[in-house]
C-alpha cells in the first residue's frame, strides 16, 4: 500500500489479524520517505511483512515510471535500514524451489542446502555426482516476494491505465468502483503481465484497451481461491487470497483508495484444492 | 475587407459543421466541446492535457444519465445500512441500571486493555473493530448471564468470518444435542431348517463418549457471531469423534454455520461442529500463561484414578515475571488447558471394558473368553507443563518468542507466537497476560497434506465349505466314481455273502 496512505489504510486491512505496532508505523513513515528520495522512486509502497521463525522481515517496494516493470524490492529487519533485494531471475527461482523447505528463519544470511545426486556416465558404471545447491535466505526472500506479486497482487479495474506509449501508470481520474461493481470478482485484476488467452467477443462488451490489459481474478484456477467480503461495518471491500495466506487487498468503493499488503509466513498454500 | 469576410465565413461554416448532430448519438461536437471546457473551467484539474480523454468520455457519460431520471429512485437498503442499524443497538444503554452494579466485578473482559497490549505485539483487528467487539461482548454477557467471558479470537472464512467468545454459563445444562444413537439390532433368527444367511462379522467401533459440559474439551462454552452487533450463536459441545475427524481433514471455513463438511474421512457434523472442534484443538494447543499464574484447585476426596487436574484458579500469590525474562526463555510459559489425547478426549476412557466382565470371578480358566489385550491407557502431559517441552514438528520450533519493542525495552511486552497454529498469540507484561487466536483455523502441516487412504474393502463372508463353489465333476470323473462305487458294492456283497456262509456253517 502506498506510503502516503499508510496511516489510515492499515486499519482497513487489520481484519486479517495483523497490524503494525505504533513504533513500526512511525519508523516506516520516516524511513520510506528517505528511501524514496535516495533511490529516486516515483512512488514507494509498504509491501508487507514476512514472519520468520526468529525474526521478521519488512518489505518495501519502489515503483518507477512504469508501474509494472520498474519495481524494486527492499527489505529491512527494523523498519529503518533497508537493503535492496536482487531481482528474481528464472534460475534463481529454480534454485530456491529446489533447495528451500519449511519456514523462513528470520536471518538473511541463513543458508539452505540441498544435495542433488546426478547419475552420469554410461555403461555399467554410472557415477554419482553430488551437486550441492546452496541458497541464502535473501534470495529466497527475493523469489517469494516476486512470486507473491506475480500470483496474487490485486488492483481494481481502472486504477492503472496503459498509456499510448505502453507505460502502465496510475490513473488520476480513477474514482473507485461502485458498490455493485465491487461485489464482482471480475472487476479486480492481477497486476502482472497478462497470461490469458483472448476472450470471446461476448465477454468483451465493456472492453477498454487502456484498462483491460490485465487478467481478472475471476479467471483464477481453482475457483474460490479468493474470499471477497465487506468488512469494517460493511464499508470496505476486502479481498483475501487463499493461495497465499496473508495477502489482503482493500478498496473503499466510490473512492480511489485501494491497496494490498502481505503479512504472513511467505509460504504458498499447496493444499488449497483439498480445502475448498 | 474581403479577407476578414472570408475568415468570418469559414468560421461560420466550421461552426455549422460542428453543430451538425451526429448520426449515431445525436450529439454535436460544438455542444460537447462547450460542456467539456465548462467542466474544465469549473474543476481545474492538474495536468489537464494528460487526462483530457477521460474527462471527455465522462462528459458524454454524464449526458446519458441525465436523460434517465424520470422515475423516482427508492433508496435501497444496502448491506451497510442494515448492519449500521444493528450496530446502533450496541451503543444504547439501558436506563434502569444501577451504577453500583456496574462497579462490581463483572465477567466482561477488558477488551480495550487487551487491544492495547496486542497492538504492542503487532496483532489485532484495528481499534474500531475491537471497540465494536467489546460492546458486542457486553451485550452477550448481559443477555446470557454468563459467569465468565473472554474474547477467544477470530476465525476467518471465505464468505464471512467468526468472532468467537469463550464463556462459562451459569448452570450446567447437559443438553442433549444428538439423538440417542442406540439402535436395537433385531436378530434375524430364522428357523434352523432354512439355511441362515451369512451374518456380517462387521462390528462398528464403539463410540467414544462425549465429555460432560464443564470438563475436559467441553470446559467452556463458545459463542460466535459474524459481525459485532449481530446475534450470538451458541456452538454445540464437541465430541471425541469430531476431534479425531478434524485432525485428519483440512478445510477452510465458509462463514455459515450450517454448511455441510464434505470430506474424507466423513466429518460427523456440519460447519458448527467443525468450528467447535478446531476451537477445542487450538485452545488445547496454544493457550498458555506465565508460570505460576494459575494453580491447581485443591479438591477433597480425590480418587487415585481420577486426578482432576482440570480445575485451576488464579494464584493470588503470583508476583509477576518481568517481560524481559518472559521473552527470553520458553520455560516461563506453561499450558493451562488440558491436552487432548489421541482418543479425542482429555481423560482417557477404556472402551474395552464390557459390562458383564465383573462376574468373571466364578468362571473357570477354560471357560474364560479370550479377552482382548487391555488397551494402554493414554496419558497426556500433566497440567502446567512448560512449553519448552513441546515437540518440534516438521523441523520448526513450535513457538517464537520476542519482545514487542527493542527501542523501549523497559516497557515492552513479551510476545509469544505459535508456529504450529499460525495466528495464535500470547502476550505477557508483569502480572497481565492473555491469549488470542486470529487466523484461518488451520494447523501448520509442513506443506503437503495427504488425505488418509481408504481402508481395504471387507471380505464379504467367511469361506465355509457349504458355500464354496466347486467345479461340477466332468463325465469321466463321474464314470470313474460310479465304477469305484460299484466295485465297493460288489466287494461288500461278497463279504456279506461269505459272512452268511460262515454263519450258516456255525
Amino acid at each position: 500500500m502506498d506510503s502516503n496512505s499508510l496511516y489510515y489504510s492499515l486499519e482497513l486491512v487489520a481484519g486479517s489479524g495483523h497490524i503494525l505496532t505504533l513504533e513500526q508505523r512511525t519508523a516506516l513513515e520516516s524511513s520510506l520517505v528517505l528511501l524514496k528520495k535516495n533511490y529516486k522512486f516515483s512512488r514507494v509502497l509498504f509491501w508487507g511483512k514476512i514472519l520468520g521463525i526468529n525474526g521478521v522481515y519488512f518489505i518495501a517496494q519502489g515503483r518507477g515510471e512504469d508501474e509494472m516493470k520498474d519495481k524494486k524490492n527492499l527489505y529491512s529487519l527494523n523498519c529503518m535500514d533497508w537493503f535492496l533485494l536482487p531481482p528474481a531471475s528464472d534460475s534463481m527461482i529454480e534454485e530456491v524451489s529446489k533447495a528451500t523447505k519449511g519456514r523462513f528463519m528470520g536471518d538473511p544470511s541463513f543458508v539452505y542446502e540441498h544435495q542433488e545426486i546426478h547419475r552420469q556416465g554410461k555403461g555399467n558404471e554410472p557415477v554419482n555426482e553430488k551437486a550441492v545447491i546452496t541458497v541464502t535466505e535473501e534470495k529466497r526472500l527475493a523469489v517469494s516476494v516476486h512470486q507473491i506479486d506475480a500470483e496474487v497482487s490485486v488492483v481494481p479495474r481502472g486504477a492503472f491505465i496503459k498509456s499510448p506509449r505502453g507505460l502502465v501508470q496510475l490513473n488520476r481520474s480513477f474514482c473507485g468502483l461502485s458498490e455493485a461493481e465491487a461485489r464482482k470478482l471480475d472487476n479486480f485484476l492481477h497486476f502482472r503481465q497478462s497470461k490469458n488467452k483472448k476472450k470471446s467477443a461476448l465477454d468483451m462488451g465493456d472492453w477498454n484497451p487502456a484498462m483491460d490489459y490485465l487478467d481478472a481474478l475471476s479467471d483464477d484456477i481453482p475457483k474460490g481461491s479468493w474470499s471477497l467480503q465487506f468488512e469494517f461495518a460493511r464499508k470496505v471491500c476486502v479481498l483475501r487470497s487463499l493461495l497465499w495466506f496473508g495477502l489482503t487487498f482493500y478498496h473503499v468503493p466510490m473512492t480511489p483508495q485501494h491497496g494490498y499488503i502481505y503479512i504472513g509466513d511467505g509460504t504458498k498454500n499447496l493444499d488449497l484444492p483439498f480445502m475448498l | 475587407m474581403d479577407g476578414k469576410e472570408e475568415r468570418v465565413q469559414s468560421a461560420a461554416a466550421f461552426k455549422s459543421y460542428m453543430l451538425k448532430n451526429s448520426t449515431k448519438s445525436n450529439l454535436n461536437l460544438y455542444d460537447h466541446l462547450t460542456r467539456l471546457l465548462t467542466k474544465l473551467m469549473d474543476e481545474q484539474p492538474q495536468n489537464p492535457v494528460d487526462v483530457i480523454e477521460d474527462i471527455s468520455s465522462d462528459v458524454k457519460r454524464g449526458l446519458l444519465e441525465e436523460m434517465q431520471s424520470t422515475l423516482q429512485d427508492l433508496p435501497e437498503t444496502t448491506a451497510d445500512v442494515e448492519l449500521a442499524k444493528q450496530q446502533r443497538l450496541l451503543f444504547t444503554r439501558p436506563k434502569d441500571v444501577d451504577h453500583e452494579e456496574e462497579l462490581v466485578e463483572t465477567p466482561l473482559p477488558n477488551v480495550s486493555e487487551l487491544s492495547f497490549y496486542l497492538e504492542q505485539a503487532g496483532v489485532g483487528l484495528g481499534r474500531e473493530e475491537m471497540q465494536r467487539i467489546f460492546l458486542a461482548l457486553k451485550q452477550l454477557v448481559e443477555s446470557q448471564l454468563l459467569l465468565q467471558c473472554r474474547l477467544w479470537g477470530k476465525i476467518l472464512g471465505t464468505e464471512n468470518s467468526y468472532i468467537v467468545a469463550e464463556a462459562v454459563v451459569e448452570g450446567d445444562d447437559h443438553s442433549i444435542d444428538e439423538p440417542a444413537e442406540e439402535e436395537e439390532r433385531e436378530a434375524d433368527t430364522q428357523e434352523n431348517e432354512i439355511d441362515q444367511l451369512p451374518q456380517s462379522t462387521y462390528k462398528p467401533l464403539s463410540v467414544v463418549p462425549k465429555e460432560a459440559t464443564g470438563t475436559g474439551a467441553n470446559k467452556f462454552v463458545y459463542y460466535v457471531c459474524n459481525e459485532p452487533g449481530l446475534p450470538w450463536v451458541k456452538l454445540p459441545s464437541v465430541s471425541p469423534a469430531q476431534i479425531t475427524a478434524a485432525r485428519q481433514i483440512r478445510k477452510i471455513f465458509t462463514g455459515k454455520l450450517d454448511t455441510p463438511i464434505v470430506s474424507y474421512p466423513p466429518f460427523p457434523g456440519n460447519e458448527a461442529n467443525y468450528l467447535r472442534a478446531q476451537i477445542a484443538r487450538i485452545s488445547a494447543g496454544t493457550q498458555v500463561s506465565p508460570q505460576g499464574f494459575y494453580q491447581v484447585l485443591e479438591e477433597e476426596g480425590d480418587e487415585e484414578d481420577e486426578v482432576s487436574q482440570s480445575n485451576y484458579e488464579p494464584n493470588p500469590d503470583f508476583e509477576g515475571i518481568p517481560a524481559a525474562e518472559m521473552a527470553e526463555s520458553l520455560s516461563n510459559w506453561v499450558h493451562h488447558v488440558q491436552h487432548i489425547l489421541l482418543q479425542g478426549r482429555c481423560t482417557w476412557v477404556n472402551l474395552a471394558v464390557k459390562p458383564g466382565e465383573e462376574s468373571n470371578e466364578e468362571g473357570e480358566a477354560d471357560e474364560k473368553e479370550e479377552e482382548p489385550d487391555e488397551p494402554e491407557p493414554e496419558v497426556g502431559p500433566p497440567m502446567f507443563t512448560p512449553i519448552s517441552q513441546d515437540a518440534e514438528m516438521f523441523n520448526t520450533p513450535p513457538w517464537s518468542l520476542s519482545l514487542s519493542s527493542t527501542l523501549t525495552s523497559q516497557h515492552a511486552v513479551a510476545v509469544l507466537r505459535s508456529n504450529l497454529w499460525p495466528g495464535a498469540y500470547a502476550y505477557a507484561c508483569g502480572k497481565k497476560f492473555d491469549n488470542i487466536y486470529i487466523g484461518w483455523g488451520l494447523k501448520y502441516t509442513g506443506g503437503g497434506y495427504t488425505p488418509p487412504v481408504l481402508p481395504l474393502p471387507q471380505k464379504e463372508y467367511p469361506s465355509v465349505p457349504e458355500i464354496t463353489e466347486a467345479l461340477d465333476p466332468s463325465l469321466e470323473e463321474e464314470q470313474t466314481l460310479k465304477e469305484a462305487l460299484e466295485e465297493q458294492q460288489a466287494v461288500r456283497e461278497e463279504m456279506e455273502a461269505t459272512e452268511e456262509e460262515e454263519e450258516e456253517d456255525d
